[in-house]
């Protein structure tokens, strides 16, 4: 049984439906830009305001993105069509948004989590986005109790692609994970930025929780998760709910909930007492979208390597651990091939995937830094020429410039790794400076090392590699 | 005149329509729209199983158009046809509590 | 044929410089100022606007500049097409004072072949009715007889050139709102095959059943008018991607050899006078050397309730978008939803929010399947009908309206009274396919009768030889 923090005998059952907005120049269904951050009210046309006569046309591009998604989720492309749900909200201006209902375009997928968990995703439908109210005044911009609201429509009729997985997860760790694999693959297909800060990715959450063994609980959805942190937490907070409330007899209604960043909880948004009646209805303006094998396996074609084959590849490469955090963060920023080219260039793989962790953040896929120029700097570090601290400075440096010999920069600065017979020299200094710290480290204070260190690299004036000292402190301990 | 609908479901059919309508008037809609049902009664008797629903006269597949940017609309002229915008944006009064 | 200048003959005028563009604008202008009053054709002349346009048309033609096939030519437009800048109301008080910042593909179409605009014709709100009795600003009369209807929903285009006030004009036909009330003021009225005609800029009643087309004095230049607005349109999903059919050219080709369909489980309702202009008709057709067959649509008894169920289910979803938020009138309230309720109950007259009601109810939980899902299935059954009888047939006969123009409040009282009006033109709707009405003589009061004219998919071509045989013998 996995450890999913709950109580004795309560298992943890979650769904995700994940909303992304995908990466085109336009909307789904007219020519206005899907662009962020715009004056309000400035990408509108006909088709996005809703007005008299206008008619939606399907955006091929985000045809083909939703067609990625679909593809790189293991799923199956099938011909799809068009439904209205119809609803009234200020921000939807035909009062009917336009989305795949029983027909979507991708089903039956899944998708891997790093640690090998499979999560089903039952499909991955194309939609239109909404566009975006402001409540101004009453309390603090609340929907409720708010004096009026302000409509911006850039953001109506923006390609939207909903994600919905099987409740196959079941613990808020698993949760975690597949909305940052989720991300990590939709950024690498392209079909998205993915962020959940700026909402181009958005989670909603259904949870619900069981005696093992037992069918499958009421579930709760949970919306206004803006960040993979929070949808932990939320699941979190939630199913602990749901179980105090079931272990005092009570009973979960079906409803949806709203997570409070602020208080950590969940509240009641509404109850599905008076069930939404959406009036779905094939969409008479919009004919059927059929992608025939030809299209399909031509999307497939050009589907780039997954982040799970990256990491693998990456890992072997650099000898890494294929589950650390060094190995997700450079393949999500897309370095590992840079980390290929180092390799290539006869360069350290190991102290490359070290560095550009570190000290790459900003460089993005493609670094300023030539592959050969880190393959010379690790090699250094390698061969013991420059100690770490020595090659971090040496790199911030390269980085500055955009290139380098960084043996040469090394010279200028007057680098060099000291022999170890003069740190030798150092460590009985700093032994005899701090004879206490000694002590306490010789009676198995670990924590002691820190202050000898310490001292020792400040007498050789950071020359000395922090590596060779704490080698020669354990030794002289054990010894 | 049968009962096919009551004025229960029209006053809730009129909700969901969005239009506020008195109680005569939804006594009168009651009845034509009852009597409308029993003459639309004619179709009950028909063997449909097998027939494939027509939604579409003409049927088309994969009408679709490249992701070019087009022309917007002048924000000034369709805030000043709004009924009330501000800060360029369109104005609507709160929400009563009801939200997607 | 009224003795008022057809568009072809106006065209070819105005493009040697016969006759000038304002001159011809001046005369119709003319007339409209001298009924207009009692005729109530318009929602909104545009006379300013149609006389700068003819002097603009005849200064090009002085420069020996190329002009289109319409050169001249006053038309005028149902209120529901989207004009940049100039009013469109749908005959909705919703809607009374909007201008659309964009065109309707037909405008354009229609300004590129340098036809002038008089006006925008009044109409059934949102084109719901079959009179034009349910105009928010007061209903259109029929020219030939001001106690009768025009017929509707499109009576304002229909009347306007049957009192000479425009050459030719554009309706909507979605159950019959082009054809009905073109046999009711004697003129001819044609509703193009489904995604002929693009429907962008077409403020839409029925997405699936909607459709525009011409009204005329002569079968010419209705084939004239469906060549221009006709052909593929990018900004309409459901435009057929082809080009416009030529139909000016196949006009005297006759009917010889052709097989026309007498349906012979016609149902019941039409007035005797109406059967006899029918038969007529079919005896005209038979010695111009055509043949006539039975031809039998089982299904047809159906199509009014399949028809009001499907077209008021997709106008509920159409007309939702009326909330007072983005453009048109609004009632100020405290909360959004009594906004909305409140908006929408002043907006709307009691015929839309008849058929909002209807729709809402035929679509929503536990009801589509019994209504909605059912009338799907149904408008298959009548569509393998006519598909099954032109095997037969190249075109169908039938009346276009169950009688002639009959006096103003004769069907207000119950709605299915009314909506019996459109029995003989729903079916071609639901099938998506062609058919015309052409003014064939007289009946009741001498009011005119319309005989109309059935065909297959894109079948405007076989339409439009029967129309001009019959055009010459009526
Ligand atoms: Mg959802
Ligand atoms: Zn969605």
């Amino acid at each position: 049984m996995i450890d999913n923090g709950l109580p004795e005998g309560w298992e943890l059952v979650v769904g995700l439906e994940v909303h992304v907005e995908l990466a085109t120049k336009t909307k789904l269904f007219s020519g206005s830009p899907n662009r962020f951050g715009d004056e309000p009210n400035t990408n509108i046309d006909p088709v996005t305001l809703g007005l008299p006569g206008a008619l939606p046309v399907l955006n091929q591009h985000a045809v083909e993105l939703a067609m990625r998604i679909g593809l790189a989720l293991n799923c199956t492309v099938k011909p799809s069509t068009f439904h209205r749900k119809n609803y009234f909200y200020p921000d939807l201006s035909k009062a009917y948004q336009i989305t795949q209902y029983d027909e979507p375009l991708n089903v039956d997928g899944f998708l891997m989590l790093p640690g090998g968990v499979r999560i089903g995703v039952e499909r991955a439908h194309m939609e239109e986005d909404t566009g975006k109210s402001t409540h101004f005044g009453g309390a603090g911009g609340r929907i409720h109790g708010s004096d009026y609201s302000l409509i911006d429509f850039n953001r109506a009729g923006v390609p939207l692609v909903e994600i919905v997985s099987h409740p196959d997860v079941r613990t808020a760790e698993q949760a975690r994970q597949y909305v940052n694999e989720l991300r990590a693959i939709l950024v690498a297909v392209g079909a998205s930025d993915a962020k959940m800060e700026e909402g181009s990715m958005r989670c909603d959450a259904n949870v619900s929780v069981r005696k093992y063994g037992a069918e499958l609980g009421t579930r709760c959805e949970i919306k206004n998760v803006n960040s993979v942190r929070s949808l932990g937490k939320a699941i979190e907070y939630e199913a602990r709910r749901q179980i105090d409330v079931l272990e005092t007899g009570g009973t979960i209604r079906q409803e949806t909930r709203h997570w409070d960043e602020t208080d950590g909880r969940t509240h009641t948004l509404r109850a599905k007492v008076d069930a939404n009646d959406y009036r779905y209805f094939l969409e008479p303006d919009l004919v059927m979208l059929a992608p025939d094998a030809e299209w399909v396996e031509r999307v497939r074609a050009a589907l780039p390597v997954l982040p799970a084959a990256r990491r693998t590849n990456l890992a072997i490469l650099t000898g890494a651990e294929e589950d650390s955090e060094a190995i997700a963060v450079v393949v999500e920023r897309g370095q590992d091939t840079y980390i290929e080219e180092v390799k290539n260039s006869g360069g350290d793989a190991g102290r490359a995937l070290v560095w550009v962790q570190q000290s790459f953040a900003e460089e993005g896929n493609t670094p300023r830094l030539p592959a050969k120029d880190l393959a010379a700097l690790t090699v250094l570090e390698r061969d013991g020429k420059l100690t770490a601290t020595q090659a971090k400075t040496v790199l911030g440096d390269m980085l500055e410039a955009g290139g380098g010999d960084p043996a040469a920069i090394a010279a200028s600065k007057g680098f060099e790794a000291l022999d170890t017979s003069v740190i030798e020299g150092f460590v009985d200094e700093g032994i005899a400076a701090q004879p206490d710290a000694w002590a306490k480290y010789c009676a198995g204070e670990e924590k002691a090392m820190g202050a000898l260190v310490g001292t020792i690299m400040k007498l050789s004036k950071g020359k000395a590699d922090g590596k060779v000292v704490t080698a020669i402190l354990q030794q002289r301990r054990n010894g | 005149m049968s009962e096919r609908l009551s004025a229960a479901d029209v006053a809730k059919v009129a909700r969901m329509a969005r239009l506020n309508i008195s109680a005569a008037d939804v006594e009168r809609y009651t009845q034509q729209l009852d009597g409308m049902l029993d003459h639309f009664a004619d179709i009950d008797n028909l063997q449909l199983a097998d027939v494939q629903p027509m939604t579409q006269p003409f049927p088309l597949v994969n009408v679709l158009r490249a992701d070019v940017e087009q022309p917007c609309l002048d924000r000034e002229e369709v805030l000043n046809a709004a009924p009330a915008a501000e800060q360029g944006r369109f104005r609507v009064p709160p929400s009563g509590g009801e939200d997607e | 044929m009224s003795n008022f200048s057809t568009a072809t003959s106006i065209a070819h005028n105005v493009a040697s410089g016969a006759q000038s563009a304002a001159s011809v604008v001046e005369e119709h202008l003319q007339r409209i100022s001298q009924r207009e009053e009692e005729v109530h054709a318009f929602n909104l002349v545009t006379s300013a606007e149609a006389r700068e346009r003819a002097a603009d048309l005849d200064a090009r033609i002085a420069r020996g500049e190329n002009v289109g096939p319409l050169a001249g030519v006053p038309i005028a437009l149902k209120d529901n097409m989207c004009t940049r800048g100039i009013p469109t109301t749908c005959s909705s008080k919703i809607l009374e004072g909007w201008k659309p910042p964009y065109n309707a593909t037909v405008v354009d179409k229609l300004f590129a072949a340098d036809a002038v605009f008089v006006g925008k014709t009044n109409l059934d709100e949102f084109a719901m009715g079959s009179s034009t009795e349910n105009s928010a600003f007061g209903p259109t009369r029929n020219p030939l007889d001001t106690s009768r209807v025009p017929g509707g929903s499109s009576g304002g285009s229909a009347a306007a050139v049957a009192a000479g006030f425009a050459a030719v004009s554009l309706g909507s036909d979605t159950g019959g709102s082009i054809r009905q009330p073109a046999a009711l003021c004697g003129v001819v009225g044609v509703k193009p095959t489904y995604g002929l005609v693009s429907r962008y800029g077409l403020v839409a009643f029925a997405s699936s059943l909607d459709q525009i087309g011409p009204f005329s004095h002569s079968v010419a230049d209705a084939a004239l008018l469906t060549e221009v607005i006709a052909g593929h349109d990018p900004m309409d999903s459901t435009s057929i991607p082809k080009p416009a059919p030529s139909l000016v050219s196949v006009l005297g080709r006759g009917v010889e050899g052709m097989r026309i369909g007498r349906v012979a489980d016609l149902p019941e309702g039409a007035d005797a006078d109406v059967l006899a202009r029918l038969d007529a008709a079919f005896i005209a057709l038979e010695k111009a050397g055509a043949t006539i067959v039975d031809v039998k649509l089982p299904s047809l008894s159906y199509a009014l309730t399949a028809y009001y169920l499907i077209a008021p289910a997709e106008a509920s979803s159409n007309l939702a978008r009326y909330d007072g938020v983005r453009y048109g009138n609004r009632v100020a309230a405290n909360d959004m939803n009594n906004m909305y309720a409140d908006t929408r109950a002043a907006g709307f007259g009691d015929e839309v929010k008849r058929r909002i009601m209807l729709g809402t109810y035929a679509l929503s939980a536990g009801y589509y399947d019994a209504y909605y899902g059912k009338a799907l299935k149904v408008r298959r059954l009548i569509s393998n009908d006519f598909a099954a009888a032109y095997a037969n047939a190249d075109v169908i006969l039938t009346p276009t309206s169950p009688t002639v123009a009959f006096p103003f409040g004769a069907k207000t009282d119950d709605p299915l009274t009314m909506y019996l009006c459109d029995i003989f033109t729903i079916p071609t709707n639901l099938a998506g396919h062609p058919a015309m009405s052409v003014p064939f003589g007289t009946g009741q009061a001498n009011m005119p009768v319309g005989v109309q004219i059935l065909a297959p998919t894109l079948g405007e071509e076989a339409m439009f030889k029967v129309a001009a045989v019959l055009e010459s013998a009526a």
